[in-house]
Formats: structure tokens, sequence, C-alpha cells
């Protein structure tokens, strides 16, 4: 595949540690392939650094197939960058022109605080997850698969739900720095299938006060959350967290 | 020079009729008192789906349970990049599917290289997966009566294909991860994140602990405890290009192999055939597209090797299809290893496509005129559009192109019946033994694989050994704690020192290279010879002129990737020892000069129908190999036909 190469400069955010102070440093990298990955790029810019004597910089990342949530990355201002529906490590240097100036920030949140550079600590959610965002069902207590029917329709939305792979983009996006789209998709996917229903109550009072506690702020409907989300979780699932989180607050004093 | 060992290893496979065992032997196991399991501290190591549903289970029986895992959640592990499906003999679609067919599948899918009894395990509790993660609320696709959907995958006869769009992976793993995480909330599991395994401790030839590496802080910590379950993956990206996510590494099995755990049949690697093509020198990772695709769309190259016209403009009659053509009753839909192959085979003879000339066309037309456009894009759509993300291409309009990759590891630590390694104490479950896909694995059976090992196999067996072991308490300050800590130590000050002038990552892309080029698709003798001394002066390159900047105090990415690649360089030396050794072509190892007149694999039963499993006796030595002979008295061994 041939193409054509770019010439950027980086502004990147460098942080030593979680108490440190932090800053934008600026880098040229020329020669960049528009085949490249966004990842493979700053791999190039990193290999470049080692080989000056500068330490590389720090980023997280795994599958680099979009699925794994562990890739991030503010880039120019937008969550997982301007390719709509797609991870920063799905995301292609096609999409940048010659001579931009790209501007490389961590997920700014007070409840992902930085650990280093660019990578932030996210354990917050799966403290949400551990607050409720399960069935409680013991290996070995399960009836036949079928004998939990569940019309397909139904289940097309609670997969649309679940589809969340808890990158945190919803939060980065967010003005508040609300985790609703993250916490409503895990109760929808719950709430909409029958295997969640013993737990309904409780399920969505304690995920939400979590979220609380973790320091995430309130949802004000911007929708910023949905048109960054790389899997495009829908904000109805917002919606139907509310319905539910109203219904419990009733249900529950009974 | 091979050393062999006189007596052949015991895989405490009990007695009888392969239907009954599991159950009798379940019967015969040794079972810890409810009242006393909370007595016993159990690490497991990886959150896959092996440790995400082994640790979960472990917490619901009343263990103790410590779970590590070096993503910075347990929700992370590669398990989570699964597209296709999960296999189960449940015989829903009532086509003729039933625990001795999957049992019969795997074991010939195989090629006669894997343990019958386990296998035979494996397909009996499929079932039982199933229901499990229906019940936690994993979103199965479904018929419109509200049923469960299954699928044809993977060259199967049968439809027992169970999966959730094209990301069965990623359900099945959260279902586990949510599991864990309740009893993380219940204070049974206690979840380690961003911790690197660098040690195993062993205490009187007992596996008792782990040492690992808080990659936050850099801090070296001792964990103890009664029993320890590694659930650390595969070995993929030892050829640096991979579908492996980047972070998957040896690291933790290697360790343990270095402490006495033996390695079996590290030259079973797995060849995926549709995966997108390599684009450039830049390249990071292979990209999977999953199998699922072969059952729609058709594999083929020009007939004509000067054909450069764009595949739209070819016309039918100039088109091999060459899958269809070489195995006309499985066509598109031959195992793994057969296919991948055979594309190598075009490739080679100077057929492919595209602007390296590696890669094929993976056809969908047939499938829109057939089904419309709309059922297509309902099938593959995320996979569609992950091939347009990539490439910039639009498959609905024009073929992809495709190339294998390296994707799975079949080998792996050497376990017997109970998931236990010769090291007693030490359990190794899902890709990171090597116990149920022998040469070859199916498509769909690797979830199905980590599953049964997690939730319906370690929860019996390591009640076994917890019950029958003497297991004095060990104190931090204990000998073999210091002196495993004190290892890890001088590895990490030995590579922060060596000063070097080459990357890491510039080091990992020779080996990979030098990996893919004689221990890949193809390998000969003179081949794998010269990669053993490659691999050795690339050894000696690395420990004497890599640069890992930073220090040891903090997150140093460069110091985690010195490590696995450290490692690998080690690794890959047995890789290519045991592919010298198997002399003879099976599943996905393909020895040149072992294959029929017609090119396929030619094993040989009569000298190779057993388990090697290697023994360490140090870097740059000779390792010892233990058979372990494999009978097959239920499946008889046939020549793999899929023509």
């Amino acid at each position: 595949m041939s193409g054509d190469t770019l010439t950027l400069t980086l502004r990147i955010w460098r942080q030593n540690g979680p108490n440190e102070a932090g800053g934008f440093r600026e880098y040229r990298l020329s020669g960049v392939s528009t085949h490249m990955s966004f990842l493979e790029m700053l791999d190039v810019l990193n290999e470049q650094l080692i080989e000056s004597g500068e330490e590389p910089v720090a980023f997280d990342h795994d599958c680099r197939e979009g699925i794994c949530g562990m890739c991030s990355l503010m880039i120019n201002g937008q969550a997982h960058g301007p390719d709509k529906a797609t991870t920063t490590c799905q995301l292609h240097m096609r999409q940048f022109a010659d001579g931009d100036t790209i501007t490389i920030e961590p997920w700014r949140a007070t409840a992902f605080p930085v650990v280093r550079d660019l990578v932030t600590d996210r354990s917050a959610f799966d403290r949400i997850i551990s607050a409720g965002g399960y069935v409680s069902v013991n290996t070995g207590n399960a009836p036949d698969g079928n004998s939990i029917p569940v019309p397909g329709h139904q289940q097309e939305k609670a997969m649309d739900a679940a589809a969340c792979i808890g990158c945190g983009a919803c939060v980065a996006a967010c003005k508040n720095a609300s985790a609703s789209l993250f916490v409503s998709a895990k109760v929808s996917q719950l709430a909409i299938l029958p295997q969640g229903s013993q737990e309904r109550t409780s399920r969505v009072l304690d995920m939400v006060n979590q979220m609380d506690e973790e320091g995430f702020g309130h949802c004000t409907n911007t929708y910023e959350c949905e048109a960054a989300c790389p899997v495009e979780v829908s904000v109805s699932n917002i919606a139907r967290m509310n319905r539910e989180y109203i219904r419990a607050s009733i249900v529950a004093g009974e | 020079m091979v050393h062999i060992a006189s007596e052949p290893l015991n895989s405490r496979v009990p007695e009888g009729a392969i239907e009954t065992l599991w159950d009798k032997h379940r019967f015969n196991m040794k079972l810890v008192n409810p009242a006393n399991k909370r007595k016993f501290k159990v690490i497991v190591v990886g959150t896959g789906l092996a440790g995400g549903s082994a640790a979960a289970s472990l917490g619901e029986l009343g263990y103790e349970v410590d779970a590590f895992c070096f993503q910075d959640s347990p929700r992370r592990a590669h398990s989570i990049a699964a597209q296709g499906g999960i296999n189960a003999a449940k015989n829903y679609p009532n086509d003729g599917d039933s625990i001795w067919r999957l049992f019969y599948d795997t074991v010939k899918g195989g090629d006669y290289r894997a343990r019958e009894a386990n296998v035979y395990r494996l397909a009996q509790v499929s079932s039982n997966i199933i229901d499990q993660c229906v019940a936690q609320g994993v979103p199965f696709a479904r018929e419109y009566g509200g049923t469960l959907a299954n699928r044809s995958f993977g060259g199967a006869q049968v439809s027992r294909t169970f999966y959730c769009r094209g990301q069965t992976g990623q359900q099945l793993l959260l279902g586990a991860y949510q599991a864990l995480m309740r009893q993380a909330q219940l204070g049974k599991v206690n979840i380690y994140a961003r911790r690197e395994m660098l040690e195993l401790i062993v205490v009187d030839g007992v596996a008792r602990g782990i040492v690992v590496r808080n990659l936050t802080t850099g801090q070296l910590e001792t964990h103890t405890a009664d029993a320890v379950v590694l659930c650390t993956g595969g070995y993929g990206n030892v050829y640096y290009l991979s579908t492996n996510a980047k972070g998957c590494n040896v690291t933790a099995a290697w360790r343990c192999h270095k402490r006495g755990a033996y390695f079996a049949n590290p030259c079973y690697t797995q060849i995926h055939p549709t995966c997108i093509p390599v684009s450039g020198d830049y390249q990071s990772k292979l990209t999977l597209m999953s199998e699922s695709l072969r059952n729609d769309g058709r594999v083929w190259v020009p007939k004509d090797s000067s054909d450069k016209r764009p595949p739209s403009e070819i016309p039918e009659s100039d088109r091999d299809y060459y899958l269809e053509r070489r195995y006309p009753s499985f066509g598109n839909l031959v195992p793994r290893d057969v296919a991948s192959r055979a594309s190598k085979e075009r490739c080679d003879a100077g057929y492919g496509v595209g602007d390296t000339g590696l890669a094929v066309y993976l056809d969908f037309a047939d499938a829109i005129r057939r089904d419309g456009e709309d059922t297509v894009r309902k099938k593959y759509g995320n996979l569609f559009h992950m091939y347009h993300k990539i490439t910039a291409e639009d498959p609905y309009k024009s073929p992809m192109r495709i190339y294998p990759a390296v994707h799975y590891t079949m080998g792996g630590l050497w376990v017997d019946y109970h998931l236990m390694s010769n090291l007693p104490g030490l359990f190794v479950l899902g890709e990171a033994n090597f116990s149920d896909h022998g040469a070859n694995r199916l498509g769909a059976s690797a979830l199905m694989q980590g599953l049964s090992d997690g939730y319906f196999v370690i929860p019996y067996t390591i009640g076994d050994h917890l019950a029958k072991a003497d297991l004095p308490p060990v104190p931090e300050d204990h000998p073999a704690c210091v002196e495993a800590v004190q290892a890890a130590e001088s590895r990490i000050n030995r590579l922060l020192s060596v000063g070097g002038r080459r990357t890491v990552d510039s080091f990992h892309r020779e080996l990979g290279q030098i990996m893919w080029d004689n221990c890949g698709m193809a390998r000969s003798r003179e081949g794998l010879e010269s990669a053993v001394g490659q691999i050795q002066d690339l050894r000696d390159q690395f420990w004497t002129d890599v640069r890992v900047l930073g220090g040891q105090e903090t997150l140093n990415q460069s110091l985690e990737k010195a490590g696995r690649v450290a490692d690998f360089m080690e690794f890959a030396e047995l890789l290519a020892t045991d592919a010298l050794n198997r002399e003879e072509s099976c599943g996905g190892h393909f020895r040149e000069e072992h294959q029929t007149s017609e090119g396929e694999a030619q094993r040989n039963d009569e000298d190779f129908s057993y388990a090697a499993a290697w023994e360490f006796h140090g870097v740059g030595e000779d390792p010892t190999l233990h058979k372990e002979p494999l009978t097959f008295e239920n499946v008889p061994p046939t020549t793999r036909s899929y023509k």
C-alpha cells in the first residue's frame, strides 16, 4: 500500500508522576505514513526519543483492535480523536494533514488521576461494577440456557448496551466528568434482560451511589458522551437508568 | 543434543471408560470441608476467561483469592478480543451434535496430539458453560422466539457455536469479570491490577507464591499462598507481529519453567488464515478478521500470476478459488492450519495480490448477491467496519485482502489431568497450558477451554491438592521468598544497566522476523538450526546493546517490555528446539521434509505420538525431554482429510 507521509508537530502532556506538575512538550515528527495507526505514530516517536536519550511517552494500550478499552487520549480536545465511533488505537493517520499540530492529553477527570504522562487510573470503574454490575449467580447454579428465553429484539437492545468497552471516553468528553453513560450501559443491559430482574432495585441504587462517591459529576444532558463513545452506546441508556433509579427509590422504601 | 528422560510422564488420567472418567474422578478426589476453605489462600495470575472464571469460582467456594493482572483492570485481558464464538455440545439445532462428536472433532482437529481424557471432559462440561454465561446475563444471539441461536464455525459439520455478534470474547469475559468483581465486593477476592508476575516461589518443591512488580510504583511485592493458578495466556508475541494484544507475553510461564515446570509442545503454534496483511515496517500488530467470514466469503487469487487487474475486473473464469479446488468437500471451511498453508503456497508461487504480493482475496460478492447487503451487514457489520477503518477500503464493494498471522499457541506449560504442572501446587489453565488442542485448535474452542478450566475443572482439582498436601505457613522472609525477590531485582537492575544503543522494540522485531521466517507456517531442519544460532546471537547482542531508559521506582513501560523480550529471547530457542525434535508434520507444525506428494502434512504416529515436555537446565544448556505417551483408544488416528 503506497501512501503519503506527513510531518507533524506533536504537543504532548508529560508528567513524571501522580504528584508532580505536568506540562506540554513539543516534538516534530516527520515521515509519518498515512497508513499508520495513531499509536504506531506514537511508537515511532518513542523509538526516536529513546535513541536521543529521552524517556518515551507513557500511554496505555493493549489489544490495538478497539475492544479492550485500555487506550485513551484526548486528541485535539476530542476523546479518541476526530474519527467517529473509533478508539485511538483504530484511528489512522490518514485523518490528519501534513503540517498539522496535534495536541495529545490524558483523560482529565478528578476520578481518573494521572499516573504518568498520558496514563490515568480508571479503577473507579471497577469499583462501580463491584457495587452491583452483575447478576449474583454462583458457578454451577445455572438452569439450562434455553429455560430463560429472551426475545431477539430485547437481546439486541441489551447487546447494544453491553458493547461498552469501559474506556472512559464518556467521562473525558463530559464537561461534568460524569460517568453516567458507562454506568447506565451496565444498568440497562441487566435491566433489559430477565436474568437481571432479581437485583434490579439494589443494582441501580448501589452503582449510582458508588459513581457519586468516586467523584464523577452529574449528567446535564449535553450528549458529548454519546458523540465520543467509540462503540456508540446511546444516551437513551441514561434515560433508562434515570427511570430505573426513580423506580428503585420508590420501591426500595417499601 | 536432546537428553531424553527414561521415565514417561504420568498424566494421572484415571482408568476406565472415557465417558465415566470425570464423574468417577470427582468422587475419588478429596474435598476441603466448607468451613476449612477460608483457611486456604489461592493466587490466580491473569484475569482472562480462565483466570477470571477461576478466581470468581474459587472465591464463591469460600477460598481466599488474590487475583493479579498486568493491565489497569481485570476486564482488559486479551480474551476480550475473541470474535467468533464458543462451542458447546448442546445440540439445540437438532442437527446431530453430541458430546461424543465435539470430542471427536476436537481430537481429530488437533491432529491426534491432544490427551483424549482432557478433551472428553472439555466436551462434557461445554454445555454447563453456556448455561452459566446465560445466567450471568451474557447477551448471546437469539432466535426470534427467544431461544439461543447457533452457527456453524471453523469447518464444523454441525451448528454448535454460540455467539454475541462479533464480540463473543468480550461478552464472556465481562461475564467472568463481573462475577469476579462481585467476589471482590464480598471480600473473597483481592484484585491486584497493574502487577506483573516475575518469579514463582517454590518451597520444598511445592509452588507457594509469586513475586510481582507493581507497575505503577516499581515496588517488588511478595505474595504467598497455598496454591498458584497460572492463567497467563499464550506466547504468540514471540513472533513480534501477531493478533495478540501488545502486552501478551510468556514471562510468567517462562519464569515457572525456569523454576522447574515443564514446557510442553512449544512448536505448536496456530497461524490464523484470515488476518489483515502487513502494510509497513512500522506495523505494531496484526488484526484478525473472524473465521466466521469464511462461512460466506470465498477465497481466491488470479489464475495468472501476472494478472494485476483490480479484482472487480477479473472475470470468474480467470479466478482460482483454490480452497474449493483443492478441498471440494470442505471448501472455504477447511481448518485453520490447512487454509493458512494453502494461502502461503499460492503466495510463494507468485499468485499473491496487493502491493506486497502477500495476500489473497476473501470475496463476499456472492453472499451479497444471494442474501442482500443488509443480511451480510447484520452478520459481519463490525468486522467489515474494522476492515474499512484499518485499510480505508470498503469490503462491501471490493474483496478483502487477507493473509495468515500468528494467532494462538497450543503449546504451554505441561499439566496433568488435574491441570497441575509437574510442580505440585502450580496449576495452569487456559491458553497457558498445553492440554486440550493438540497440534491445532478448532475455531470457537479457546473460549470453551478457558471457561471449562476456570469454572468447572479447577474448583474440583484444587481441593484435592489442598486437602492432601502438607502446607506449612510460608512467611515473607522465608529464604525461598527472599531469593526469588533478589532474582527479580537483579534481572531488573541488569536490564537497566546495559546502557546500549538499541531499543527493546528493535530487538523484538528482529527476533520476530527470525521466528516467522524459520519457525512459521513451514519449517525445515536447515531453517530451524539456523534460527537457533541466530536467536543465540541476538540474545547476546540484546544483553550488551539494549537501551532501557528511566528507573525502577516508577511506571516504566520500556522496562516492562525489556523484561518480556528478554524472556522471549530465551523461550524462542526452546520453540525452535522442539520444532527440530518433532520430525513430522502435524497440525500447526509443518516440517517441509514431512509432506505427502500433494503437499499435505504427514504425521509420524509411530515415533511422535507423544507430548514433548521440556525441562530447563539453564540458558544455553540443552533441556531434557520428558515424553507423555498419547494413546487414542476412542478416536483412532486417521489421516486428516478435508478433500
